[in-house]
């Protein structure tokens, strides 16, 4: 096991170490200098960033946590700094926001833009995940965007129900209704359920079988115009829909008609008190009150 | 411990088959066990999946064996180079099913109503990433580890691999495991901690199968003819000792029961989280750079023919890069619930790890003086330059990543993606199909590969794909990033997160041409190889085709 | 000069080698791993955290098995943005339990931390059968699947038995009783008293009211599917520590 000889490659000039792997050897070339002098400086840094952040964990045993840091440095404290910064940019405008009227919010430009600012701010990843973008809606989720309320459409209105949603049932204050599932509970006969699909369609002025309608009006009578009143036209204050127009919550299809009879949808919508500020559900308020078919 | 020890009493060839066919029938035994009493369908398909495959190399060995006609099938006079070209042929056949799954998952998120199936559960996203990020990494970057160490650590040591039959247990052990955690994820097995999916009857096999390895690995180095181990070696065993340490530890977890696939982890939140990021920065450490660093040592110097830049250099980055680098895992924990203190190390560790990366750059790159004109013509060293190009860029970039402030913009966003892919396709990619081009003429005796024209032309299509499908990554990261903390003038988020989702589509489908393109060039590769392998082309005149069976190269004597 | 010929004893003895290179790459892990099972401050101190109910965990083993951490994080970072994007940043206490953790590290879809309670049943229901529905630009995949695959948890036992040896306090009474939870919080009004009892189990560990929901998720009583399970976890997660009891400045809380 003798060492080899230093030897000289001769392409380059440089030494060799001596020892040859299958034909590969290796230069004795220095540590690049550069390389050598960055590589001091980040253990440098590295050395002086550890004194300013926290960084060294304590010893078991030690009943001592880490150090932290000669800045006082935190993520959390940061955080909640710049949180309350921002409220505070946000301030003015929201506690003029929270107490303005419906009018007064109209006629302050400044107020409503900073109001529908906030609002479509929230909407976007809040509500529009069932609403859709811009309130354009879906099967089972209202459209915000046109005058059809299933409940109230007035700012007032409308604060209300997103403050306590609609059947959230964890919030004793919310919107509460619930249609009877006809079908599944046994209220009604498939054929009756069937009959009634047909009056509903007739009513909405489409085709339908004008029999069978009849032979459901006296059930629609005594079952239905409890919450969608004498006429089919809807109670709003128990959010009962039109049945005489073409806007669908949940389809206008005959087997969707016959689905909500038999089964019943009552639709949940969350409440957003807890989640979102005050002043955030104002704004979305006003902002769903702009899409189009906000009521006086 | 002497180099020139040699063991005094051999048991018979036999021996070793003896051993491995224990084991293996234990395996299939045990397996057996659960199959029958298996607490799901997963594990009986498993465990049934175990018992075929166990059985079956039971009776192909026996059968192989029986064959020999006492002739020692592990002659010490030749190398052991079959085990390496299968090892070559696994390789290109995980490639390429890897990089086909990666295309597959990106037109996922390009075209979601054409490539989402509802009644095919398994074939959706959650399912097939874990599946390419596994097939890439360990099906594919581990049998081109196993291959090219097998490969090296003979040619370095002057000696054939310990074991005898043992090493061929390490290769089709560990491509059990691949297709068990493969078909795992499809089933819907999975522990769900990126990088260490595999399910706790998997890891434990993985586990016997890794310290096979490190005994083969190890023994062949004892016994070595060389009086030093070659820094090549220095890199293959810190890769094969760390991950064995790695895998461990992360994959602690309890059975729910013995018979079924369900296991918890030992740890859980926090400190799971640590230990999960301590691993996975360390498998992207210990697997994807120490690991290829050591195919870079031997394939560059060997195939230019220059001695490598410097050995001080290499000593020193060695070290330095594996000590540091354990420490820099919590820089992927930045901003979380992780201690902030820990987030500090995770930091500074990292940027102190720029240079000793770099180290091997230089050394890589820096054994090309006297032999430039090689990056002209010849594509394959083209191709792991390149490689070492993005393995530098990545390792620029990983640093930078690591600041706070830089990762609270990139975490959680494509930016990442772009990372690890110049990092994957980049470097652990290109060095991998360099030593692939140059094994493949080696190990069967051919006089060049079958065409150096095909090679050009992967060499081009690839870098073209990497290019598009990181830059756009780029672009949609940033984007996104930005979009994600961007503020009205009045103080509101300005985007909704779905704005960011529809913002990346251009991107997206950008990358699938990225992808597709690498994909073709690895199908180039393919062919050249399998042509080259049959002795067509440029690769016709063969050197040495020996008379009896497949080439085996002689191992030399010790040099005086 | 000298550390060269010093290495050389490395690089000729393969056993110092390797049992050195395993003692430097074993440093930085002991490090940093070691102190967060000891140091105090690492889990804040906090009220609320409780187990998962059984159901709630076989929904998160459906969120495992189905990799949703490919796509979604559960880690809203203390940053300005995701604070008001997402609510209140995570604690490391609200993963306490979390075997394995998944605060994950890529978010094609939107952080699912705070999800809990942010929707209806319904709504996750149609958005996890076909998400384009409620979503027209979503690309995340459809899980119908999970409507027809009726929930398995014959072992739910050995379940909460296994999380107990990894150190989640699941109770005796709480084994015992794993099957009856899991049926029951899937079942609104059919079993009055075996309600009661299972908030009662785990609003007693957990020291705060208002965190079990009841509910047939999947809108579907006569079965409990793997739907209902899934959404039973979605709709709990993030809702169980009070944010009004935590001090973030709080000396057991700096880190
Ligand atoms: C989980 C889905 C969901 C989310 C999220 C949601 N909603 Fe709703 N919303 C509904 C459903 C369902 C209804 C209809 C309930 C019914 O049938 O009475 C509704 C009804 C409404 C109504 C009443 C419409 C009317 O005609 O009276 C308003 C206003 C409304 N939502 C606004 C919002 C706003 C603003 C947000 C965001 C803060 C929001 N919603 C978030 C599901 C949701
Ligand atoms: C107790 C009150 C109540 C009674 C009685 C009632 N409904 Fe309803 N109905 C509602 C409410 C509330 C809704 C809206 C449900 C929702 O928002 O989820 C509704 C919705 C509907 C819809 C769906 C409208 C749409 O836009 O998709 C139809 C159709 C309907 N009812 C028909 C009937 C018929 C037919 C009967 C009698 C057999 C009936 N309802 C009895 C309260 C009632
Ligand atoms: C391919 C990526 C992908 C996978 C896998 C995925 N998701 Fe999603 N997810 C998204 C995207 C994108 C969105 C945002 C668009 C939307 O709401 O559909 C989303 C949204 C969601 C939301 C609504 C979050 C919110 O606050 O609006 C929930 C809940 C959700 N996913 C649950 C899951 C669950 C549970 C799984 C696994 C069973 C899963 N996701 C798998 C991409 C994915
Ligand atoms: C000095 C070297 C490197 C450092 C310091 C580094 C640092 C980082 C950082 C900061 C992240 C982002 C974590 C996040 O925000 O989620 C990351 C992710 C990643 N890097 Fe690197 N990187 C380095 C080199 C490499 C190389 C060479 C490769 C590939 C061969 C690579 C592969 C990866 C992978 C796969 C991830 C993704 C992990 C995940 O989130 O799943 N890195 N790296
Ligand atoms: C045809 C080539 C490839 C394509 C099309 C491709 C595509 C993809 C896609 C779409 C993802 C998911 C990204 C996301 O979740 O947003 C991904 C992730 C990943 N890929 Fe690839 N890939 C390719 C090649 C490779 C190669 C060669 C490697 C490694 C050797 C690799 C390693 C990874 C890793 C580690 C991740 C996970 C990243 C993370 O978690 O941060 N990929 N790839
Ligand atoms: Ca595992
Ligand atoms: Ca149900
Ligand atoms: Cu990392």
């Amino acid at each position: 096991m003798t060492d080899h000889k230093l030897e000289i490659d001769e392409v380059s000039g440089v030494e060799t170490t001596g020892h040859t792997w299958d034909g590969i050897q290796e230069l004795n070339n220095p540590l690049p200098r550069w390389w050598l002098y960055i590589f001091y400086a980040s253990i440098v840094w590295a050395i002086v960033y550890m004194v300013f952040m926290p960084a060294i964990p304590a010893l078991p045993g030690t009943g001592m946590t880490n150090t932290l840091g000669i800045r006082g440095h935190s993520d959390r404290a940061l955080v909640a700094e710049d949180i309350t910064q921002l409220n505070a940019q946000r301030a003015e405008g929201s506690a003029k926001l929270l107490t303005a009227s419906l009018s007064e919010i109209e006629t302050d430009m400044n107020l409503q833009q900073f109001a529908l600012a906030m609002g479509e701010s929230a909407f976007g990843d809040n509500c529009a995940t069932c609403h859709g973008a811009g309130g354009r809606g879906a099967k089972g989720y209202p459209m915000l965007a046109d005058d059809v309320w299933l409940w109230d459409g007035t700012l007032g209105g409308i604060e209300t129900t997103l403050r306590h949603g609609i059947r959230h049932y964890e919030d004793p204050d919310t919107r509460n209704n619930a249609m009877p599932a006809f079908g599944r509970d046994g209220l009604l006969t498939s054929k009756e359920i069937d009959n009634l699909v047909q009056f509903v369609l007739v009513k909405s002025g489409r085709e339908g079988d004008a029999a069978a309608a009849g032979r459901a009006a006296p059930i629609f009578a005594q079952q239905c115009t409890s919450c969608h009143g004498a006429d089919a036209k809807g109670n709003r204050t128990l959010g009962a829909p039109n049945l005489t127009d073409q806007d669908w919550l949940f389809g206008g299809e005959p087997r969707d008609i016959q689905q909500t009879i038999y089964n019943a949808r009552n639709a949940h919508m969350p409440a957003w008190q807890g989640r979102l500020d005050d002043a955030t559900i104002k704004a979305l308020a006003v902002y769903v009150h702009s899409l189009g078919g906000g009521e006086k | 411990m002497s180099s020139h020890v040699t063991p005094t009493e051999k048991p018979g060839w036999g021996f070793s088959i003896g051993t491995v066919s224990l084991l293996v029938g234990a395996v299939a035994l045990g397996a057996l066990v659960i199959a029958a009493n298996a607490a799901d369908p997963m594990m009986a398909a498993h465990a049934w999946l175990f018992f075929f495959l166990t059985v079956g190399g039971l009776l192909v060995t026996g059968l192989w064996a029986g064959a020999r006609n006492g002739r020692n099938p592990f002659d010490p006079a030749f190398y052991e180079d079959t085990i390496v070209k299968f090892g070559v042929a696994a390789s290109m056949f995980w490639g390429i099913a890897g990089f086909l799954v990666g295309l597959i998952i990106a037109l996922q998120l390009s075209f979601p109503g054409l490539f989402y199936f509802p009644e095919l559960g398994w074939t959706n996203f959650g399912r097939l990433r874990p599946l390419h990020t596994s097939a890439v990494i360990f099906a594919f970057g581990g049998n081109v580890l196993i291959a090219t160490s097998f490969y090296v650590v003979q040619r370095t040591c002057r000696t054939r691999l310990a074991g005898g039959m043992w090493p061929w247990f390490v290769f089709w052990g560990y491509n059990l495991f691949i297709v068990i955690a493969g078909t795992g994820y499809l089933l819907g097995v999975t522990q769900s901690k990126e990088y260490a999916e595999p399910e706790w009857y998997a890891d434990l096999w993985l586990t016997i199968v890794w310290v096979a390895y490190l005994l083969v690995f190890l023994g062949t180095l004892w016994k070595r003819k060389e009086p030093h181990i070659y820094v090549a070696n220095w890199f293959y065993l810190s890769f094969i000792v760390t991950i064995a340490m790695l895998h461990i530890v992360n994959n602690l977890s309890i059975p729910v029961t013995l018979t079924g696939s369900k296991s918890y982890q030992l740890f859980g939140g926090v400190q799971d989280a640590l230990t999960q990021w301590w691993y996975g920065h360390n498998a992207v450490g210990f697997f994807l750079t120490t690991g290829f660093l050591a195919i870079m040592y031997y394939f560059i110097p060997k195939k230019v023919n220059r001695p490598v830049y410097s050995y001080r250099l290499s000593i020193v980055h060695f070290w330095s890069l594996i000590f540091i680098y354990i420490w820099a895992g919590p820089h992927h924990l930045h901003y979380t619930a992780l201690p902030q203190w820990a987030q500090t190390l995770g930091m500074v560790f990292s940027i102190m790890l720029w240079m000793p990366s770099w180290g091997g750059m230089i050394n890589g790159v820096m054994t090309l003086s006297g032999a430039w004109d090689k990056l002209r013509t010849d594509p394959v060293v083209r191709m792991m330059i390149v490689a070492l190009a993005f393995y530098g860029m990545s390792t620029f970039e990983g640093p930078l990543m690591s600041v706070r402030a830089v990762n609270s913009l990139s975490h959680y966003t494509e930016w990442g993606i772009a990372h690890v892919h110049s990092g994957s396709m980049g470097w652990v990619g290109f060095i991998s199909f360099g030593a692939l081009y140059c094994l493949t003429p080696w190990l069967w005796k051919r006089k060049a590969l079958f065409s150096t024209a095909l090679v050009e032309w992967h060499f081009w299509l690839a870098t073209l794909g990497i290019l598009f499908y990181i830059v756009a990554m780029y672009v949609a990261g940033i984007t996104e990033g930005f979009m994600w903390r961007a503020y009205n003038e009045f103080g509101f988020l300005e985007y909704s997160f779905i704005e960011t989702v529809k913002a990346k589509h251009i991107m997206y489908i950008i990358r699938v041409t990225g992808g597709a393109l690498y994909l073709i060039g690895a199908l180039i590769m393919a062919y050249n190889l399998v042509r080259t392998a049959l002795g067509h082309g440029e690769a016709r005149d063969a050197e040495a085709v020996p008379a009896q069976g497949p080439a085996q190269s002689p191992a030399l004597q010790p040099a005086e | 000069m000298s550390f060269m010929k010093r290495h050389e004893t490395l690089e000729r003895h393969s056993l110092l080698l390797t049992v050195g290179i395993l003692v430097v790459v074993a440093i930085g892990g002991l490090v940093e791993i070691a102190p967060l099972f000891y140091l105090e401050n690492t889990i804040e101190k906090v009220q609320g955290m409780r187990p998962y109910t059984p159901l709630e965990l076989k929904g998160r083993n459906i969120y495992i098995r189905e990799g949703c951490y490919t796509c979604h994080s559960q880690m809203v970072r203390p940053l300005r943005d995701e604070v008001e994007r997402y609510g209140h940043y995570s604690l490391a206490a609200e993963s306490m339990y979390d075997h394995p953790f998944q605060w994950g590290s890529k978010r094609t879809g939107p952080d699912l931390a705070r999800v809990g309670n942010k929707y209806s049943d319904e709504w996750h229901l149609d958005h996890l059968i076909d998400p384009r529905s409620v979503v027209p630009d979503s690309i995340m995949p459809p899980y119908a699947f999970l409507v027809e695959k009726k929930l398995k948890f014959d072992g739910i036992e050995d379940d909460l038995k296994a999380l107990r040896l990894a150190g989640v306090p699941y109770t005796d009474d709480m084994i015992a009783n794993a099957k009856a939870d899991l049926v029951v919080q899937a079942s609104p009004n059919t079993d009055y008293d075996a309600e009661d009892a299972l908030v009662a189990r785990y609003e007693a560990i957990a020291e705060r009211k208002g965190t079990l929901k009841i509910s047939d998720y999947d809108r579907n009583p006569a079965e409990i599917t793997e739907m209902d399970a899934l959404i039973a976890y979605l709709q709990m997660t993030g809702t169980l520590v009070d944010f009004s009891t935590y001090e973030a400045n709080d000396l057991n809380n700096r880190r």
